[in-house]
């Protein structure tokens, strides 16, 4: 129930953002690939924590972005679809994506020295507000 | 907008204290402090947790003796108690594979765990800092915030060195300086108290070379009973962390 914790922390930072402007029409989440998300569980968390907030009447929009890793020894540029992990991997990769630095290697060279370019981890895109 | 900023002040609300112990530079005992400090305050009768920020070279869970021990999951990850410590850290994910991780990567995991482990009540939060002055001191202090310093060095110059440029960084970040521990001290006089009031730090007492303390790594019973434990209880008592 790791989306719990996510979802608390996006219901804590959407409130610390609009302050006592009104109520929130719509939030979009950027969900990246990396992070191995149940967006159903997600999203039904976000909708039990807005309760009684302003908040409760929110849309929860989810945009998934695509992992992309990138080699900083050869350059190589390769997706997580490349990638071969185990159960226990993924489990703790969905907890801390950067634990994807000690199970994953540079399919061309072998380097552990990667970036995630893109697709990590979670982050609001946009709020919009009622009226 | 990144959302685990906003949800860690949350996290850390039940924790009455988070002390840091830091040193500037590696193999001056810090972490086998952090965890003496974690089992004594336990003994003390403290709610205590201990979290393990040396990510590329984590060992508070081989002081500990935590083999097998995993976070459970609810809401979050809860850390396992071992010998009465609530310990965190990410060798419970990596057991033993390296984990390379660069500035920006070190970061992320810190706000990542800090983001998603759920402490409870905590009378003290003991913090494991790695050697170095970068994220490793800059992110505690930034992300944290309410942190204290509990400076180790050993008598050696060259600790002594890197200690006075620590203390001057956190006197710039206006962290509170708990004081300076002096560890590994041998035989013989030492300059590190003289030094440290130069510094106008406090210093807080200095603790024995004990060869015998390998033999008590991964068992809390024979680490309380070290010789080095009792005097790091006195250390503790004088710095007004135990009562």
């Amino acid at each position: 129930m790791h989306e719990w914790a996510l979802a608390e922390a996006i219901v804590k930072c959407v409130r610390d953002a609009i302050g006592d402007r009104g109520g929130v029409k719509e939030v979009c989440v950027v969900v990246g690939e990396l992070q191995n998300i149940d967006l159903d569980v997600l999203e039904w968390a976000l909708s039990e924590l807005s309760k009684g907030t302003r908040l409760e009447r929110a849309t929860f929009k989810f945009e998934l972005e695509k992992v992309e890793f990138a080699c900083r020894s050869c350059g190589k540029r390769w997706s997580l679809s490349d990638v071969s992990l185990g159960d226990e991997e993924r489990e703790a990769i969905h907890f801390i994506p950067e634990l994807a630095h000690s199970f994953i290697k540079c399919p061309a060279c072998g380097s552990p020295d990667f970036e995630v370019v893109r697709g990590r981890g979670v982050w609001i895109k946009y709020i919009k507000l009622e009226g | 907008m990144d959302p685990r900023t906003s949800i860690i002040a949350e996290r850390l609300k039940g924790a009455a204290r988070i002390i840091a112990v830091c040193s500037g530079k590696g193999g001056v005992g810090k972490s086998l402090i952090a965890a003496l400090t974690s089992l004594l305050s336990s003994r003390n009768g403290l709610q205590v947790g201990l979290l393990d920020l040396d990510f590329h070279g984590p060992s508070c869970h081989i002081i500990l003796g935590a083999k097998g021990a995993t976070p459970a999951e609810d809401k979050g990850l809860i850390p396992p108690t071992i010998a009465g410590v609530k310990l965190m850290s990410l060798a419970f994910f990596v057991g033993g594979e390296p984990l390379p991780l660069r500035g920006a990567d070190i970061t992320n995991a810190m706000l990542e765990l800090l983001a998603i482990t759920r402490w409870g009540h905590l009378d003290l939060l003991v913090l494991d800092s790695p050697p170095g002055m970068g994220e490793e001191i800059l992110d505690v202090v930034r992300i944290i915030g309410r942190v204290e310093a509990l400076i180790v060095t050993t008598p050696s110059p060259l600790s002594l060195s890197t200690v006075s440029r620590l203390v001057q960084l956190l006197k710039s970040l206006k962290t509170p300086i708990i004081g300076v521990l002096e560890n590994m001290r041998r035989e013989g006089g030492s300059e590190v108290a003289r030094e440290v009031k130069k510094w106008g730090v406090r210093y807080l007492g200095w603790l024995p070379y004990d060869p015998g303390i390998e033999a008590a790594i991964g068992d809390p019973v024979k680490l309380l009973n070290t010789w080095l434990a009792r005097r790091l209880e006195e250390v503790l008592r004088g710095a007004g962390i135990l009562s």
